[in-house]
């Protein structure tokens, strides 16, 4: 099947595209505006808005049609096929499988000082009504926060005796955080700790694909809960056990 | 402030309750001031330094403040404070602090190789080194109030923020969100300098996720903001980070170079940074010394309490830390005119009237600490990649601003969570705002609240929980609520987390030429 975005009719392959300039706002910077956009191959792209932001920089937003198609079959993605478990199932098949408590570890490592993702999986309340970690019976859960530098997790995840380690990238400067989830990798495997543990990173620009490209386990972008990171971990843990 | 029309029992709140609450709060903070009062850190003695006049890197890029308090650590007495080394070891350069800097800075000399001076010679000798800087800080002080006397404001000032992390950069996106309507401009710092414990030196150009604060950025940006300033006729203020292990130090730097609002919380550092209680609580108070003299607004960051924990069920924890906060800012001499009191905007949107609770809350806040120029954080919790849908979080967040006269506004931005604000994301988060404060202006005074309706109800019982909250707090003490994880879920050990090595006990024969000055300059007033 072939495709197109899709704005009113099957195929106009309509799109929205908005950008700041670094020019004054007049007609040639309109013409400008439009020529980025056809040279991102949009067909009759129309500047329906522009505005100036003072101190010779203008923004402008435009709407045009995506020329071309995509073949969807062709498209394979690497997805969590497992379906989430609850949290009272992941406790049980704990119970059942291991005769200790599995440790999780997590932090939002590196420079990023924000901790709402690796909260919202971790910490007992969770978030959206899903309970983190914390909450799991047979789950021993430990949240260092943030600015966690990849040393110290490393050092912290063999004190503890992780099982399973969650890394935590929520926002981003010039892709600092794939430099950052890199290097810990690479530390992991310095340590001869990689293969001991399942490696899993989230945050909001982090997806399955990206993560498995880096060198993790998993990943899990916005939208994820405590259960999908459990279920994952588990069940790969109960593999790797047989 | 100017135009605060909102000032009024629209909630129907106990003013018993406020009062018992101001007075635990009070006991709390006088329990935990006896100990400040007791001890200093090698941060406030750099301060001192730095008020002094001592700056500058050595040949490896040491600052010379750092140095020469390890110096004495090592050598001499850190105990007996900063002042009298340095006094001593002037006596010998003809007081001349330029000259011995150069030697110092250059040799191996010890500052302890000095005879100690006594304490009133070696006032004297520093006399001219105290005058010429606090002189310098009461001159910035006057030239801002100049500038806000001389050009109107509003009841609420937008405040955004920059972070390219490069210094010229950051002043080329302030002064595009200053002409767009910003009124404050934060600079965000580098992330992890919180944790640093010195001040790095000169300008910067590399940073991550900000910019590093330092004096000579602090100077770059206030010079193009005044330029911008006097080009609107509108004082744009700038804002920068104190929490960290360098809180005084940068209330220094920042009262030197005329910032105008700190993020300067008495627990931030504890709660979120896990730096040791005991060396924030003393630094927070000299800090706060510093800005009280310089006429700089604190801001402090009860909001972070929310994105950590739950903001309905927890919003007693922000008004309780709030009084807390105004307690200890009254013991470092803060009107309350400099009180910028945080809080936030943090209730989930998909809560079933969600937005009367925000609004019952902001109004809470507002009423309860009517001469403070309170800081409202904007949604971020609740905030993911759909951009659209974060604009319009947003646009709910500046309706209860204007609607409760928040005083420092700080933008949402439609991509939270996604990246650092671009120039544009910051441009329609103003005219956002811009649209709100236009076309509701009046709405707040407008309105009254059903007796016992939602909104009510609400703010009463956030107060009476947090009344419950601070009489636990106070049976308990400070340090011990803290260690049991009282604010944001989060545990933090007596003597556990940075920098408590950097703590201690004042000696008998301690003095702080600066702290003694400041201190005679409020009694007078």
């Amino acid at each position: 099947m072939k495709i197109k975005p899709y704005g009113d009719t099957l195929n106009d392959g309509k799109v929205q595209v908005s950008f700041t300039l670094p020019i004054e706002k007049n007609q040639k910077g309109i013409a400008a505006a439009k020529q980025i956009a056809k040279s991102m191959g949009l067909l009759d792209p129309a500047v329906v808005h522009a505005e100036s932001i003072e101190n010779g920089f203008s923004f402008y937003i435009l709407y045009g049609s995506f020329g071309k198609e995509i073949d969807f079959d062709s498209i394979h993605v690497e997805e969590i096929t497992t379906k989430a478990l609850s949290r009272k199932e992941l406790e049980k098949i704990i119970e059942q499988e291991f005769d200790r408590e599995i440790i999780f570890v997590g932090a939002s490592t590196g420079t990023d000082a924000h901790t709402v993702g690796i909260d919202a999986i971790m910490n007992m309340k969770g978030f959206a009504g899903h309970y983190g970690l914390e909450r799991y019976q047979g789950i021993q859960a430990y949240n260092l926060g943030s600015q966690v530098q990849n040393e110290e997790f490393v050092r912290i995840a063999r004190e503890k005796n992780a099982d399973v380690l969650l890394v935590s990238q929520t926002v981003t400067q010039k892709d600092v955080h794939l430099k950052n989830l890199v290097e810990l990798v690479e530390l992991l495997e310095a340590e001869k700790l990689r293969e001991k543990v399942i490696l899993i990173a989230g945050g909001a620009r982090i997806t399955h694909e990206l993560a498995k490209e880096l060198g993790y386990d998993a990943g899990f972008g916005p939208g994820s809960f405590a259960e999908d990171v459990a279920t994952f971990a588990i069940t790969e843990l109960i593999k790797r056990k047989q | 402030m100017l135009g605060r029309k909102n000032v009024m029992n629209k909630l129907n709140l106990d003013s018993t309750q406020i009062n018992d609450c101001r007075d635990l709060a009070s006991e709390i903070a006088d329990q935990v001031q006896s100990f400040i009062n007791e001890h200093s850190t090698v941060s406030v003695e750099r301060s001192v330094l730095r008020l002094l006049g001592v700056d500058g890197v050595d040949e490896l890029g040491i600052p010379l403040p750092n140095r020469i308090i390890e110096d004495i650590k090592k050598y001499g007495e850190i105990e007996l404070g900063a002042s009298i080394y340095l006094a001593s070891a002037l006596k010998e350069y003809d007081g001349n602090l330029a000259k011995f800097l150069h030697h110092y800075s250059l040799s191996s000399d010890s500052i302890c190789d000095y005879p100690l001076v006594k304490k009133e010679e070696a006032i004297k000798i520093l006399q001219p080194y105290i005058d010429e800087h606090l002189n310098r800080i009461i001159e910035n002080k006057r030239k801002r109030n100049t500038y806000l006397t001389e050009y109107n404001r509003g009841t609420t000032d937008l405040y955004v923020i920059v972070a390219t992390g490069n210094i010229d950069e950051d002043v080329v996106q302030a002064i595009a969100a200053a002409k767009a309507g910003a009124d404050i401009i934060a600079v965000i710092r580098s992330t992890g300098q919180s944790l640093l414990d010195f001040v790095p030196y000169g300008k910067t150009t590399e940073g991550f996720g900000g910019t590093f604060a330092t004096q000579e950025n602090f100077r770059i940006m206030r010079a193009a903001l005044d330029k911008v300033s006097e080009e609107e006729k509108r004082y744009i203020k700038l804002v920068n980070y104190a929490s960290g292990l360098c809180m005084p130090e940068i209330a220094a730097m920042g009262a030197l170079e005329r910032l105008d609002v700190l993020l300067n919380d008495s627990m931030y550092g504890i709660i979120f940074r896990d730096i040791n209680m005991k060396r924030t609580f003393v630094d927070q108070y000299f800090s706060r010394l510093i800005n009280a003299y310089s006429g700089i607004i604190i801001n402090t960051g009860e909001d972070n309490y929310l994105t950590t924990s739950d903001a309905l069920t927890e919003a007693h924890t922000v008004l309780a830390s709030q009084f807390i906060n105004e307690a200890f800012a009254k013991r470092a001499h803060l009107k309350e005119e400099l009180m910028g009191l945080g809080h936030a905007f943090e209730i989930s949107p998909d809560i079933e009237n969600s937005f009367l609770y925000e609004l019952a809350q902001a109004q809470m806040a507002r009423e309860i600490f009517p001469n403070a120029p309170l800081k409202y954080m904007p949604p971020t919790k609740h905030i993911n990649g759909n951009i659209f849908r974060a604009y319009q979080q947003n646009a709910m967040f500046n309706m209860v601003t204007t609607m409760t006269d928040q005083t420092i506004h700080l933008l949402g931005m439609m991509t939270e969570a996604i990246h650092t604000p671009f120039m544009s994301d910051r441009y329609l988060a103003i005219k956002n705002a811009k649209m709100i404060q236009s076309a509701m202006k009046d709405l707040g005074s407008e309105i009254t609240f059903k007796e016992d309706g939602l909104i009510q109800t609400r703010a009463q019982s956030v107060l009476k929980e947090a009344l419950v909250l601070l009489k636990q707090i106070k049976e308990k003490g400070m340090f011990e609520s803290l260690a049991e994880g009282v604010f944001a879920d989060t545990k933090r050990p007596i003597n556990g987390g940075k920098g408590l090595d950097g703590v201690f006990l004042k000696s008998q024969n301690y003095f702080n030429v600066i702290s003694d000055r400041l201190e005679a300059s409020f009694n007078e007033d």
